[in-house]
């Protein structure tokens, strides 16, 4: 009895295979965790006098890693589907852009 | 991946048929926050260009409390895992625990609101209003609209609570519960940037300072 007849699959069932699965409570807890401690050591290298010189750097740095563990666990761009990715990249990349032409427009780096 | 031992399916939903095989509600979540992006992107580099371009005081050195806000950061950071464990409890099954995070993460969001309400009153006390200096507008403006996407992201998490006693909110269900988390934790994302880059990096004094 060769059923030569597949059915396609329905696009959700795709959508879920393509999107893998999303991480756990105990997962969330240990994410959420580090983004806490971060937090703490942004607040923490503001006040210690020995970072003055490469504070910004180290802020954008440890706020980097924020918003990368956030959308990558959190919003699940890790397991999820590429499309919603490129979507949110797509914005990201114009914000920045937006940023860096206005700053560079009215020369803030050079002041 | 011994990580992910206790990870969750998403359910599979009843979505109408997409061209791109996934759920259009979903992509258009994606496409409105990418859109969101270059909103708080302007905001933030009209900040970044005017905070310290006041002629006259306050300055950002003058009234922001550094302990206070880094309080409310912390708020909304556990707001996002409140929501996510929301989202893993509808995806289980788990009305119940659903709802009992979505709460959470709507009291929470209504706290980060309560504290941003101080804060704005505590600053207009010390003089600081959205036509002082620059510094106030651009403060306020870019403050004020991720204050509203809060408040926004809390009636929709209220809203979900409610429906989920008409019992509307169920595993079936789940992919609603994850578009208002999407929304959620692109307001903290966009909250992670703001801490950093209007209260942590100092602010060169402007030209009367």
């Amino acid at each position: 009895m060769a059923d030569t007849h597949i059915d396609e699959p329905a696009p959700e069932v795709r959508a879920r295979a393509h999107a893998g699965r999303h991480p756990g409570p105990k997962e969330y807890i240990r994410i959420a965790i580090i983004l806490a401690a971060i937090t703490a050591a942004e607040v923490a290298v503001y006040y210690i006098e020995g970072f003055k010189e490469i504070l910004v750097p180290v802020l954008f740095f440890f706020s980097f890693v924020k918003f990368t563990l956030v959308v990558l666990w959190f919003m699940h761009l890790r397991f999820d589907s590429r499309t919603y990715a490129r979507f949110f990249v797509m914005g990201l990349a114009g914000a920045i852009t937006l940023f860096l032409i206005v700053l560079l427009t009215f020369q803030v780096f050079s002041s | 991946m011994a990580s992910l031992e206790h990870a969750v399916a998403p359910p599979v939903s009843h979505h109408a048929a997409t061209s791109t095989g996934l759920p259009s509600l979903k992509l258009a979540m994606w496409l409105f926050l990418a859109s969101d992006c270059l909103l708080f992107g302007a905001l933030i580099s009209t900040y970044v260009l005017y905070r310290g371009a006041s002629t006259t005081g306050p300055y950002p050195s003058d009234v922001f409390d550094i302990p206070y806000t880094s309080v409310s950061s912390f708020v909304l950071l556990a707001s996002s895992l409140t929501m996510v464990l929301a989202l893993a409890a509808i995806q289980r099954g788990d009305v119940g625990r659903s709802r009992v995070w979505l709460l959470a993460t709507a009291l929470l969001g209504m706290t980060f609101l309560g504290g941003q309400v101080y804060e704005f009153t505590s600053f207009v006390r010390e003089g600081l209003t959205l036509k002082t200096n620059v510094f106030g507008t651009s403060f306020y403006v870019l403050t004020g609209f991720h204050g509203t996407h809060v408040a926004v992201g809390v009636l929709m998490l209220l809203t979900l609570f409610t429906l989920s006693f008409a019992g509307k909110i169920t595993q079936d269900s789940a992919m609603t519960v994850e578009l208002v988390g999407l929304y959620w934790h692109f307001v903290d994302i966009v909250w992670i940037v703001i801490f950093t880059v209007v209260y942590l990096i100092p602010t060169n004094p402007g030209p009367g300072g």
